[in-house]
């Protein structure tokens, strides 16, 4: 998997949008709950998390559709919580793309440029612009009932950013598209974003989608935020159970810390590099990724290490899956599938008993008050 | 895979599902508007019947009295002001009712009317008008003098936008019923204020609703005869009143159905009028 974290990516140190304690309800639901959070200008930031988590609620508060029951949202510095949508720098990629059925893709992108009263000409320049800029050159005419799903969704893309919004919101556009297409267009969006260097603010809750695209991610669920960083580190350390089984798949293993950086658990004591000391009866999650778990025939001398047994294979094509059983637990295990057997790179068969060594690094220390 | 129906084949199966329909339009709309046009072109017989010899002399009469020509022009324009009228009224209501919790209530109470024949409707309001009705008992109640509203222009209106409010409603109801609301957010989104949202975003949405309520408001309000017999008096006379008063009193048959054509000349005018703005789509909307 490709990470835009580890490209090098200057962003601005100022603040493109700023939430504060933001919450909305609606009903007896907390749809938002106390959230805050700032994204920088020229990010692309994502709120991912599944469906009834509260993003598109957050989204459509920076859009302005939704009024918060408490806190603020700053968008460029300043107040906009009470201010209408119409008033507001930002535009919105709707994830029905919300186009004008009974215009054409030129009318349809001047809109909002109509709506500024810009002088005709003006408007003719940049429609040109923004319809070179999604690859939809020669559509001027078309209504868009004679599009495709990709078509559309660049035109409702074109039509908010020709308005040059200071934020870009998106609210899961690529969710309508089949996946070849889907993947074509992370990509141009990526580039897109780069291009112009326009803040764009992406709900999803394919979290393929939001680990590839985003420079930052805030995981959400309930309503709250449950843990916001750079893409990497939200894949990498995840801090609660829930971050850690939404993204990718995870290992999670019960454990009760004996020493500051030694945990016992059912299937052994581990040894552990973490930054944060555990106090001695602590219980804790680990977390592990497939991919980082390694098996031996032969017992290696490293730490670690337990016994388990191969209970299902699933042969992905680049990849072998190894379910594992050990202790009466199900660990799950990701090797490359390029035919090499070495050390830490065996192929195994159904049944065989193999060794299974935790690197120290990779396990991933969980401490959650209540509910893992 | 069916195999490919032989023409005998074709011929029945056209025959089962069109042909009663056609049939039905054939007998009762085809011919009987063939009749009036023969007859239209027919002269007017000692006992009133039409008889040859044939001739438009019938049309040139209607089109060269300017009496005719104020009472096609006198229709229209009630039939015109009653329309916007019940637009003005209707319009609103659609959207209310759309929105509504309790919509198949007010639905309900839209088409109830209908449960009563017309022609008692159109008494119940003389009963509201006349100078020891309804009407006149509330303004008295106030001290004031009681108004002569039986018969007038102003009762004829009223009793006319009651009447074929319904038919407006229903389908601007429909059409209300299938908006996309998201279009709206859209239209705020890119800097649309609230009024001029709704006239960029939502109302173009009503258009076909909007134009099928008109039309099947217009027509018969342009065509009625009983409103303006009842409630009018002898002060409003119309196109109806007109071809009613030529098959009846008048005997004269030959130009009263050449009024009738007249008068459905200027109908389909309007339906092709409509057709050419709605392109192609435009009556299967109306339909």
């Amino acid at each position: 998997m490709l990470f835009r974290g580890k490209r090098e990516r200057k962003l601005g140190d100022s603040v493109a949008v700023q939430l504060e304690g933001v919450t909305k309800r609606f009903g007896d639901v907390r749809a938002v709950d106390n959230v805050s959070l700032e994204v920088r200008d020229g990010e692309f930031f994502s709120l991912l998390g599944p469906s009834g988590c509260g993003k598109t609620t957050l989204l459509r508060m920076i859009a302005g559709f939704e009024t918060p029951d408490e806190g603020r949202i700053l968008i460029g510095g300043k107040d906009m919580t009470d201010v209408p949508p119409y008033l507001r720098p930002v535009n919105t990629v709707f994830q029905s793309y919300a186009l004008f059925p009974h215009m054409n893709v030129e009318q349809n992108i001047a809109f909002g440029l109509r709506m500024k009263r810009m002088p005709k000409e003006e408007i003719a320049r940049r429609v040109a612009w923004a319809l070179e800029l999604v690859n939809l050159s020669g559509f001027e005419k078309r209504r868009p009932d004679q599009m495709s799903g990709g078509q559309r969704q660049r035109v409702a893309l074109a039509r908010a950013l020709v308005n040059e919004p200071e934020v870009l919101l998106l609210d899961e556009p690529l969710s309508a598209l089949d996946l070849k297409l889907r993947q074509e267009l992370r990509v141009d969006l990526m580039n897109l974003q780069e291009r112009l260097g326009i803040t764009f603010i992406f709900v999803t809750h394919d979290q393929e989608e939001a680990l590839v695209m985003s420079d930052r991610i805030a995981v959400m669920n309930r309503g709250r935020i449950e843990q916001l960083g750079p893409t990497e580190e939200i894949y990498e350390l995840p801090k609660t159970a829930f971050v850690a089984r939404f993204i990718g798949d995870s290992n999670l293993i019960p454990a009760k810390a004996i020493e500051p950086r030694k945990v016992r658990t059912s299937l052994g004591d581990f040894v552990l590099d973490d930054d944060d000391a555990l106090i001695p009866g602590q219980e804790v999650l680990l977390s592990i990724r497939p991919e980082k778990i390694r098996l031996f025939r032969e017992r290696p001398s490293l730490p670690n290490v337990f016994r388990a047994k191969v209970d299902d294979i699933i042969y992905t094509g680049s990849e072998n899956l190894y379910i594992l059983l050990a202790d009466g637990q199900r660990l799950m295990c990701e090797t490359l599938n390029h035919d090499i057997q070495e050390p830490g790179h065996e192929e195994f068969d159904y049944d065989e008993e193999v060794w299974v060594a935790l690197t120290p690094e990779k396990l991933v220390v969980i401490q959650e008050e209540g509910h893992a | 895979m069916r195999e490919a129906a032989t023409p005998a084949q074709r011929l029945r199966r056209v025959l089962l599902t069109v042909g009663p329909g056609a049939f039905w339009l054939v007998l009762f709309v085809l011919i009987p508007t063939l009749i009036v046009l023969v007859v239209s072109l027919m002269s007017r017989g000692s006992l009133g019947q039409p008889v040859p010899p044939f001739g438009l002399h019938n049309y040139v009469r209607f089109f060269s009295d300017p009496l005719f020509l104020e009472i096609i022009g006198r229709s229209l324009w009630i039939g015109l002001w009653s329309t916007l009228l019940v637009i003005l009224l209707g319009y609103p209501l659609a959207f209310y009712i759309a929105q509504s919790r309790y919509k198949e209530v007010l639905l309900l109470l839209v088409v109830i009317p209908f449960f009563t024949n017309f022609l008692i409707r159109v008494y119940a309001w003389i009963v509201v008008f006349q100078k020891e009705g309804l009407l006149n008992a509330f303004i008295t109640a106030f001290g004031l003098p009681p108004a002569e509203l039986l018969p007038s222009t102003l009762a004829v209106y009223v009793a006319t936008v009651y009447t074929y409010l319904p038919f407006f409603v229903l389908p601007l109801y429909a059409a209300v019923e299938r908006i996309d609301w998201s279009l709206l957010e859209a239209a705020y989104d890119l800097g649309a204020r609230p009024v001029r949202a709704f006239f960029e975003a939502i109302f173009p949405q009503t258009l076909p609703g909007l134009l099928a309520g008109f039309l099947l408001v217009f027509i018969p309000a342009v065509g009625t005869f009983v409103i303006a017999d009842l409630l009018g008096g002898g002060k409003v006379t119309l196109v109806g009143n007109l071809i009613q008063l030529q098959f009846g009193s008048a005997q004269n048959w030959a130009f009263g159905s050449a009024a009738s054509m007249v008068l459905m000349a200027m109908v389909l005018l309007g339906l092709w009028l409509y057709a050419r703005t709605q392109g192609e789509r435009g009556l299967d909307r109306l339909v």
